[in-house]
């Protein structure tokens, strides 16, 4: 349940750097916060923002969206023994973090500009690739139905 | 559990805050270099030129950043000129801004081409706002793209920055606007050649330069 948690936790600060970045790519807003190094400007406007006739940061929000939504659903009482959230969450941090190297790749050796925020974005995916795979690890959580369902009994 | 739904919601509402707090404060374009400067003041500038000072004919340009047709005008036209009439010692072409009031981010952009003339980019800066000259199109704010620009052009961002914020140069520009309201200048591109309007019907080339170059020349004393 922990790892779930955590998964929920970093996912929603991930959405918020990727929807800043896309409010920011819609025109939202003036100039980036990055710092005067204008990096961050490089890549905003190198061909490279722009993946599939979107911004880059809107597959970052949907992204980060699936994965907290998964979590928050993984957390449900009923959900918390089923191992498949966990696997479900392993594969949307799988597909991020392969992402994430792509863009890395092309920030670091094709527009020589490394974006703060896009560190940070990148930095998020690993932990949460990292902690859905120690879930995976993790023991089954079993809870008490006892305490958890309401009595059948009524009185009189 | 429901501690840990208290902390994800109290983290959402920060991080809505900050987001919101990032692109309301996030440099829109400043003001002072945005917008016309309470007061003028002529500080003796008077355009950057191209070309040789001992050329015997000197156009100067008025010209407004977001005008498409001063776009293409410097994107089509200009390499030629510069070919044949510039680069041949012929022709000395300076540029005065005349920002239209109907244009929103014009003066802003003549304040960023500015800036970067004064690191000695001018001209860098202006290729780079009418080569790539489709932030007029979308309206929207381009102090990153100009940025982006100033970057490409090599200036010193740090330095620009300070420059853009402080809108050092929005009196000059002013300066400029009101001497070209002096010269009758109703439009851009609007030419002058060694000082005399040029009125052409239609959108000049580098032929009717070539022409009215070619005929100074031809009555002038020298020859």
């Amino acid at each position: 349940m922990r790892h779930r948690q955590a998964i929920a936790l970093l996912a929603l600060v991930g959405l918020f750097v990727a929807l800043y970045l896309w409010l920011h790519a819609l025109g939202f807003g003036g100039a980036i916060k990055c710092g005067a190094s204008g990096a961050c400007e490089t890549v905003q406007t190198s061909q490279w923002a722009v993946f599939l006739g979107l911004p880059v940061a809107c597959y970052g929000v949907v992204g980060y969206l699936a994965v907290l939504v998964v979590a928050l659903a993984s957390l449900r009482e009923a959900a918390l023994p089923q191992r498949h959230w966990n696997v479900m969450l392993v594969g949307l941090a799988s597909v991020g973090f392969l992402f994430t190297i792509y863009l890395t790749y092309l920030e670091l050796f094709v527009i020589h500009a490394i974006c703060r925020w896009c560190i940070g974005s990148g930095v998020i995916i690993t932990a949460i690739w990292i902690v859905s795979l120690l879930s995976l690890r993790s023991p089954a959580i079993h809870t008490d139905r006892a305490v958890s369902q309401p009595p059948r009994d009524r009185p009189a | 559990m429901n501690r840990f739904y208290v902390v994800l919601g109290v983290l959402a509402g920060v991080l809505g805050i900050a987001v919101f707090a990032l692109l309301r404060t996030g440099g829109t374009a400043p003001a002072a270099a945005a917008g016309p400067p309470p007061t003028v003041a002529d500080d003796g500038f008077r355009g950057y030129s191209l070309g040789q000072a001992t050329a015997p004919v000197e156009i100067t340009e008025y010209l407004d950043f977001e005008c498409p047709v001063c776009a293409s005008f410097a994107t089509i036209q200009m390499p030629t000129i510069k070919e044949q009439l510039i680069n041949s010692g012929r022709v000395r072409w300076r540029y005065r801004d005349f920002p239209l009031p109907v244009h929103k981010y014009s003066r802003f952009a003549a304040h960023a081409a500015q800036c970067a003339g004064a690191q000695g980019k001018f001209f860098e800066m202006h290729d780079q706002l009418f080569n790539h000259h489709q932030w007029a199109q979308t309206g929207k704010d381009p102090s990153d793209l100009f940025r982006s620009f100033a970057l490409s052009s090599g200036v010193d961002l740090n330095a620009y920055d300070a420059c853009m914020v402080a809108g050092r140069y929005a009196q000059r520009i002013e300066f400029s606007r009101q001497e070209g309201d002096q010269r009758l200048v109703d439009g851009t591109p609007t030419f002058f050649a060694n000082g005399k309007k040029l009125d052409f019907r239609r959108l000049p080339g580098s032929d009717d330069f070539k022409a009215i170059a070619d005929s100074i020349i031809a009555h002038s004393p020298r020859h």
